[in-house]
């Protein structure tokens, strides 16, 4: 096991790899000189010499990578162009309101996702199942700044239950905090939820098919033993795999959720730095979300063996 | 093998072929979910085309005396080419005061034109990547890094860096959802690659001494074709709807061209007083989006029934 973590580890590092130099790349290839914008609007050209001196712009290509990679690995992601200020912090600054909402969504989602799958394997065919199904069509196909709208004239605006927009910080208070991430992580978990109650569905009704699930009607299981003991015990390995891929969609979602509820996360900072062609903070949030995704999915692998002792590393 | 003979199994297997074929139509044609997705929208490309005849206006024509009017206010409007005429706003008018009906019937133009032309255009490169990674060995684990890469970084947020790196129009709208597409597209062609090269047929060919190219061709591609046309449905719905999020955020498709993210984006400061400019257009993108993704679901389970079990 512990082998395997390792090996695990290992395999990330040439896809965290080359997702640096994608991103590396991404940054040189655009026009104009970084040392410039950097010197801002009255920079003398001898400040201009100076900054792409101390940036090591003048190294050739391949070191200028080495250095930048050297420089993530310690934390630094170099000066904002936009903000005028460093990377990190300005990340770590906007950490919490994203950690915020995706965990809610994350554990709303499952919440509804998995009973919903659940059940609707288990009425297969009925108007139950027809239901899921066709709200994990719908779930899909509805954009999530449409469906934030909608949400906030419901509920917000016709219905004064929650605020329209903004973000409490949990120092603020739990109830505050939580009142304002509902409608947001309601609007963000509905994608999720239609992909994961699909896959719910579909890899429970697999498993329903199987001798055991028969066995264990028959020595008189209730329904409710049989589902979750047997069934969604052995239907979990595929839904814990969606979850983790389905974290990129998340991703995705808290760009525009942000935008939509105004909450200053990494998501909203995302668009203020394409509007603002703010290349290093670009770099770095591309970094930073490819980091998590990558690791999720490898802390998901890991899952594999916790929840089917069949699989051994 | 003679010629006469080649021709003898040739004529056999593409006899099979048409009755195949025909059976996968008539299936494909009483599925409801395909016949309803096909429908709505071959229904959305029609208006497209005929926006100018659908009773529109010029989409860009602003008109500052009438901004900002709840949909079914009528007024006389003079025309650019001077023309007078009772007008009837059916989807009210945004800030600028330009007629929100015709705004998104035009703005059908740009979110079909790039659902259709992403999803073209990602399996054409991926068709491309795929088939020689999946049979050059060598090559093969360079690309799989590659694309291993470019999987790691969410879809949305590359698109919204790659915009960022050229000047906003069409086409960098377009690339930048592209790519992000391109990497599912080749791992799904290079598993279809590699399970038919072992294929008995494609060892006969080998024996027979045909090149890689030519096997590819015959071989391999009619291989991928269904699976292909169920993903490249998918791809569309999400470029469709990656466009809209793109322009919606204000990175995208510059706002003067009526596209439905765009119209969404204009009525965002003055949603809670005039949320039609957010409804309207957000309800045709949904309804396109759903009729995309319900064509695909019902391509999926006629063409590629091994596929249902994926997903």
């Amino acid at each position: 096991m512990f082998g395997f973590i390792i090996q695990r580890l290992l395999a990330t590092i040439p896809v965290l790899g080359m997702v640096a130099v994608f991103v590396f790349l991404m940054l040189r290839l655009t026009p104009g000189d970084p040392a410039a914008v950097l010197a801002g609007d009255n920079g003398s050209p001898e400040q201009v010499a100076e900054i792409r001196e101390s940036l090591g712009l003048n190294e050739p290509l391949v070191v200028q990578l080495g250095i930048w990679i050297g420089n993530i690995l310690q934390g630094d992601f170099g000066q904002s162009y936009f903000f005028k200020k460093d990377v990190a912090e300005l990340i770590l600054l906007r950490v919490e309101p994203t950690l915020a909402l995706a965990t809610t969504t994350l554990i709303f989602t499952i919440m509804v996702a998995v009973p919903i799958g659940v059940i609707a394997a288990y009425k297969h065919g009925t108007w139950i199942d027809r239901a899921v199904m066709a709200f994990s069509v719908a779930g899909f196909s509805i954009p999530v700044f449409v469906l934030g709208y909608i949400l906030i004239y419901l509920f917000a605006m016709q219905i004064d239950l929650f605020p329209v927009q903004g973000y409490k910080s949990i120092t603020d208070g739990f109830w505050p905090f939580l009142h304002r991430l509902i409608l947001p992580s309601i609007t963000l978990s509905v994608i999720y939820i239609a992909l994961i109650a699909r896959i719910t569905r579909a890899s429970v009704l697999e498993v329903l098919g199987e001798d055991y699930i028969r066995t264990a009607y028959a020595k008189g299981l209730t329904p409710n033993a049989v589902l979750l003991k047997h069934a969604l015990r052995n239907a979990a390995v595929p839904i814990v795999t969606v979850i983790g891929i389905g974290i990129a969609l998340l991703i995705g979602g808290v760009v525009v959720t942000e935008s939509v509820y105004n909450i200053p996360g990494l998501g909203r900072l995302t668009v203020d730095a394409v509007l603002g062609r703010d290349y290093p903070t670009i770099q770095a949030i591309i970094m930073v979300f490819s980091f998590v995704y990558v690791m999720i999915n490898l802390l998901v692998d890991l899952t594999y063996s916790l929840l089917d002792p069949r699989i051994r590393y | 093998m003679t010629e006469g003979t080649e021709n003898l199994v040739d004529s056999a297997a593409s006899a099979d072929a048409a009755s195949r074929r025909a059976t996968v139509w008539e299936q494909l044609v009483r599925n409801p979910s395909v016949m309803f997705g096909a429908i709505v929208l071959g229904l959305m490309v029609l208006m497209a085309l005929c926006a100018p005849l659908l009773d529109t206006m010029d989409p860009s024509s602003i008109d500052p005396a009438w901004r900002n009017k709840n949909p079914g206010v009528e007024h006389l409007k003079t025309f650019s080419d001077g023309t007078e005429r009772e007008w009837t706003y059916r989807m009210g008018t945004d800030t600028l005061g330009r007629d929100t009906y015709s705004r998104v019937i035009y703005g059908a133009r740009v979110s079909l034109a790039v659902g259709i032309v992403v999803a073209v255009l990602s399996l054409a490169i991926g068709l491309v990547i795929g088939l020689v990674s999946g049979y050059i060995r060598w090559l093969d684990t360079i690309v799989m890094r590659v694309m291993d890469g470019l999987m790691a970084i969410p879809g949305i947020l590359l698109a919204i860096a790659l915009v960022s790196l050229a000047d906003a129009g069409l086409v960098t709208v377009i690339l930048a959802i592209t790519i992000p597409e391109i990497p599912r597209v080749v791992r799904l062609v290079r598993s279809i690659v590699l399970s038919i090269r072992e294929e008995p047929y494609v060892e006969a060919a080998i024996s027979v001494g045909t090149r890689v190219p030519l096997i590819l061709i015959r071989h391999v591609l009619p291989n991928t074709i269904a699976p292909l046309i169920v993903q490249g449905t998918y791809i569309c719905a999400s470029a469709i709807l990656v466009e809209a999020i793109l322009s919606f955020l204000g990175v995208g498709i510059p706002p003067e061209t009526p596209t439905w993210g765009n119209i969404m984006a204009e009525g965002r400061l003055l949603f809670r007083v005039y949320p039609h400019n957010i409804m309207f257009p957000g309800i045709f993108l949904a309804i396109t989006v759903l009729a995309v993704n319900m064509l695909g679901d019902g391509l999926r389970d006629t063409l590629d029934p091994r596929m249902r079990k994926r997903l």
